[in-house]
């Protein structure tokens, strides 16, 4: 079964990835790079007498293969990582008699998403580069608590028996009461529209690819245990 | 008897494997999303941004 597990991740994951990192590339990365061009100075948004506005033009996303080539293969490490750490919850849940279907997988692939991008992303946005935030640690540490205390949370809502679906509430709503860390300054120098787009954008890939992860777990696990 | 203790082991095992599932998938998420050793994260820096991980 762990041979199942670990092969139907790896191939979820790969899959998964690939996908998401297609869908980056048409959405996503563009922006990105446009982006890039205020973090250089290469644009400036507020050119002439303070004047806010400049030119929208996403750039080429050009011939730096090697850069592009990194995208994709770190996407599929990042899904294959999330595509293991679901699948063994999607088997967990299995074993305790919450049979796994491709459909059901399809459910966990979006409470992955509202997990692992929505509720944190709610606290700190996808940014573009150049933006600056305040010290790494504490975001992380904000980061992955969210993620944690949101899972906890979904899973209640899934499994829990009668009234201890509500507890739920109270964990969805902490990590957003506590808050997470930011400066007292906004550093900003891409055009606001360009920043929410960007943000926008990757949280519609993310769900893409987490509810492919999802099904694609459970799709190529159910197969493997015909067999 | 021999039945029983085939059965505890089978469920040993697999929660032994889910939890090498899950330590295997935080490993591949620390190098792709948390790290901060320069050359992982120029590698894996547009992918970060686009999954909105928290790294720098």
């Amino acid at each position: 079964m762990t041979k199942n597990l670990l092969t139907s991740a790896v191939l979820a994951g790969v899959a998964a990835g690939l996908i998401a990192a297609l869908l980056q590339f048409m959405f996503v990365i563009p922006h990105l790079m446009e982006g890039e061009l205020y973090e250089t100075g290469a644009r400036i948004h507020f050119a002439t007498g303070g004047s806010t506005q400049s030119e929208r033009a996403q750039p080429s996303i050009g011939t730096d293969f090697a850069r592009h080539v990194m995208t994709v293969a770190f996407n599929m490490i990042t899904y294959t990582g999330y595509g293991l750490i679901l699948l063994a919850l999607m088997i967990f849940a299995n074993d305790k008699g919450h049979p796994l279907t491709p459909r059901s997988g399809l459910i966990w692939g979006v409470a992955g998403f509202i997990a692992v991008q929505l509720a944190p992303g709610i606290g700190q946005p996808p940014v573009l580069p150049g933006a600056i935030g305040s010290e790494v640690g504490p975001r992380q540490a904000w980061w992955a608590m969210t993620i944690i205390v949101t899972a906890i949370a979904l899973a209640l809502i899934a499994f829990g028996k009668g009234w201890i679906a509500l507890l739920s509430i109270p964990l969805l709503l902490a990590p957003h009461i506590i808050g997470a860390p930011y400066l007292d300054t906004y550093f900003g120098v891409a055009p606001p529209e360009l920043s929410a787009r960007f943000a926008a954008l990757s949280f519609g890939t993310a769900l893409a690819g987490w509810s492919s992860l999802g099904f694609l777990c459970a799709w190529f696990w159910t197969k493997a245990d015909e067999a | 008897m021999t039945t029983q203790t085939a059965t505890i082991a089978r469920s040993d095992n697999s929660a032994l494997g889910l939890a090498i599932a899950v330590l295997a998938g935080v490993f591949l998420l620390f190098a792709s999303g948390v790290a901060q050793a320069t050359v992982l994260h120029d590698a894996a820096h547009d992918q970060r941004h686009a999954m909105a991980f928290p790294c720098h």
